[in-house]
């Protein structure tokens, strides 16, 4: 199996290969195979490897850096100074942010080396990587097939072994979607946990960045280093960080567990939930005991969620007006000053981020406020109330997913609302503001990775991280490689 | 609940005020699309409307634990010539952003 974040750090510590070794290989497998799956929309090969020999050269500076050379990738809606970030937009096509996100700036502390930048739906706003300016993701286990999305670069760039962690984002499911599509683990930490400064906003009240990775431990290391208070982002939370990796002691013995069932009787896919009634089993053949729940008004999340997510996107993107960085449409300067910034936003944004600015300004207008904004922040009330009525019971709570594994490319394409159904059982994690994570649970006949979604009381991912890795332990799905990629 | 699904609809009129609203510059196409998509969307989210919410109050964001306000100090920043430099029609020398003439 490929070298996880553990094993890799390990072999640079014990002098049994060189950061530069590590980071080639990485760089290498990208060429050979990146072609086929478009999983990053930057590779910075040249500055990866100065930054493996600066390691090198000073490795007993950094005995206990717990990311020590570990090879990672970022998704192209975090800031990377002086490297490209687009959020696979035009709209910010040739934008090189001039500071690092502070996620960025923690892993690199932390002694991880950057490879590239992964492709995303537009400005994050999909379920399959198809809105990508770019061009979609292929998916690693059947390249005709979607990865997920919107971190389906991320997702794909994991289950290729390219890195064997990748940063993503999660405003609806971003993170946990691709991740169950790709067989990777997929982490949505808690909101506030993780600061989002230099993160490309997408909807405020909801974005969350988090770690994908192949194993849970990976996630967990990953997650201790980017967590914690950052002066930088108002939202972020001082709740002490623990040491999420020590804490998987395999010991889940008492734990209750939570199942929805109401919710789960529609539109899921067989195989689905096949694997997750199987994964039950496994969980309570390790002591998890099993507790029927009802979440009254989850069948509400993706109306509510669109609503919401929309008006805070169309305030978020106001920012791009062909003024202050990015694309601005070619001959407008003698043009009136609104004509310009129509004319670069209607150029610069793709189908789907159009179609949102124009439900989320519906949805915030004068005469239709009150019908659709607010109503739609009086229902997350309920579905908040929900969960905290659950959380008085269960100490986590499961669900698949996605309700089918991942599709074709293009079949969804020209329904938006049922590409929008794809994020019924993740979206309201980020309505709650909960923690959340997705791990490999199995596959359908036609061989494609389904995946287990565990959600958390809020600042709780030692009991969500501790059960997804004791769950691991005896449903080892990730130790599975995709066909061609091993 | 209701007891039929409310149909929405939009004309092209009002689907270019809402693009006004928005700043967008829309093909015929889109409006013709984001006409139909829009009431779509809005026909699906009428459950929501029906739910009673009387006396519940708005969620805007799940609040986290946060340190008490920060200091107002003066802190560095970016330099201006480089946050300059990602515009696409800097004045780098004069510290400035070039719009079309907005004055006479």
């Amino acid at each position: 199996m490929t070298p996880t974040i553990r094993q890799l750090r390990e072999q640079v510590r014990s002098g049994a290969r060189s950061v530069t070794e590590i980071v080639k290989d990485a760089l290498d497998r990208i060429g050979a195979l990146d072609s086929a799956l478009h999983a990053f929309n930057t590779v910075v090969p040249e500055q990866a490897l100065a930054r493996a020999a600066a390691l090198d050269a000073n490795r007993s500076v950094w005995p206990q850096a717990p990311l020590l050379g570990v090879p990672i990738a970022i998704k192209d809606n975090l800031c990377t100074r002086g490297v490209t970030t687009t959020a696979s937009s035009r709209m910010l096509e040739t934008y090189v942010p001039p500071y690092d996100a502070t996620v960025v700036a923690r892993l690199e502390s932390a002694g991880a080396v950057i490879v590239g930048k992964t492709n995303c739906d537009e400005f994050a706003m999909g379920s399959s990587n198809e809105t990508s300016a770019f061009g979609p993701v292929r998916n690693p286990w059947a390249v005709d097939r979607i990865p997920g999305g919107t971190s389906g670069g991320s997702a794909a760039a994991v289950a290729a072994r390219f890195t064997p962690m990748a940063i993503g984002s999660d405003t609806g499911g971003s993170i946990r979607q691709p991740a169950a599509m790709c067989g990777v683990v997929g982490l949505k930490p808690t909101y506030g946990r993780v600061s989002r400064y230099g993160l490309i906003a997408h909807a405020s009240s909801l974005d969350q960045v988090g770690p994908l990775a192949r194993t849970v431990d990976d996630a967990a290391i990953a997650l201790s280093v980017i967590a914690g208070a950052d002066s930088a982002d108002a939202t972020s939370s001082s709740e002490g960080v623990p040491d999420y990796a020590a804490g998987l002691t395999g010991d889940i013995r008492g734990i209750r567990i939570g199942v929805p069932s109401s919710i789960l009787e529609r539109g899921v896919d067989g195989d689905v939930l096949r694997a997750f009634r199987s994964a039950l089993d496994t969980l309570v053949t390790r002591g998890a005991t099993l507790v029927d729940i009802e979440l009254p008004h989850a069948k509400h999340a993706i109306g509510i969620y669109y609503l919401i997510s929309t008006a805070e996107a169309s305030s978020n993107l106001a920012r791009y007006d062909g003024v202050r960085y990015g694309f601005r449409a070619p001959g407008t300067m003698d043009e009136e000053l609104r004509a310009m910034y129509a004319r670069t936003r209607g150029n610069g944004f793709g189908l789907e981020v159009k179609r949102r600015i124009m439900l989320g300004t519906y949805a915030l207008s004068a005469g239709y406020y009150d019908a659709y904004y607010l109503k739609a922040q009086q229902v997350r009330t309920l579905i908040v109330r929900d969960y905290d009525q659950a959380f008085g019971r269960v100490e986590l709570v499961a669900m698949p997913t996605s309700p089918t594994a991942a599709f074709k490319i293009g079949e969804r394409v020209a329904d938006p609302l049922q590409m929008y159904l794809a994020d019924v059982f993740t979206v309201s994690a980020n309505l709650a503001g909960l923690p959340a994570i997705s791990v490999p649970c199995g596959f359908t006949v036609d061989r494609l990775p389904i995946g287990l979604q565990l959600t958390g009381r809020r600042f709780d991912e030692m009991t969500l991280l501790r059960a997804a890795e004791a769950y691991e332990r005896d449903a080892p799905w990730h130790r599975e490689e995709p066909l061609g990629m091993g | 609940m209701l007891a039929f699904r409310m149909p929405v609809q939009f004309s092209a009129a009002q689907v270019q005020a809402i693009a006004a609203l928005a700043q967008l510059e829309l093909s015929p196409n889109e409006i013709e699309l984001f006409a139909r998509q829009l009431g779509e969307f809005l026909e699906y989210a009428n459950d929501v409307l029906a739910i009673d919410t009387t006396g519940v109050e708005p969620t805007a964001y799940v609040m986290t634990r946060q340190d008490s306000d920060r200091r107002d100090e003066v802190r560095p920043s970016l330099d201006q010539r480089e946050v300059l430099a990602g515009a696409p029609d800097p004045a780098l020398d004069a510290g400035f952003f070039k719009v079309p003439r907005v004055i006479g």
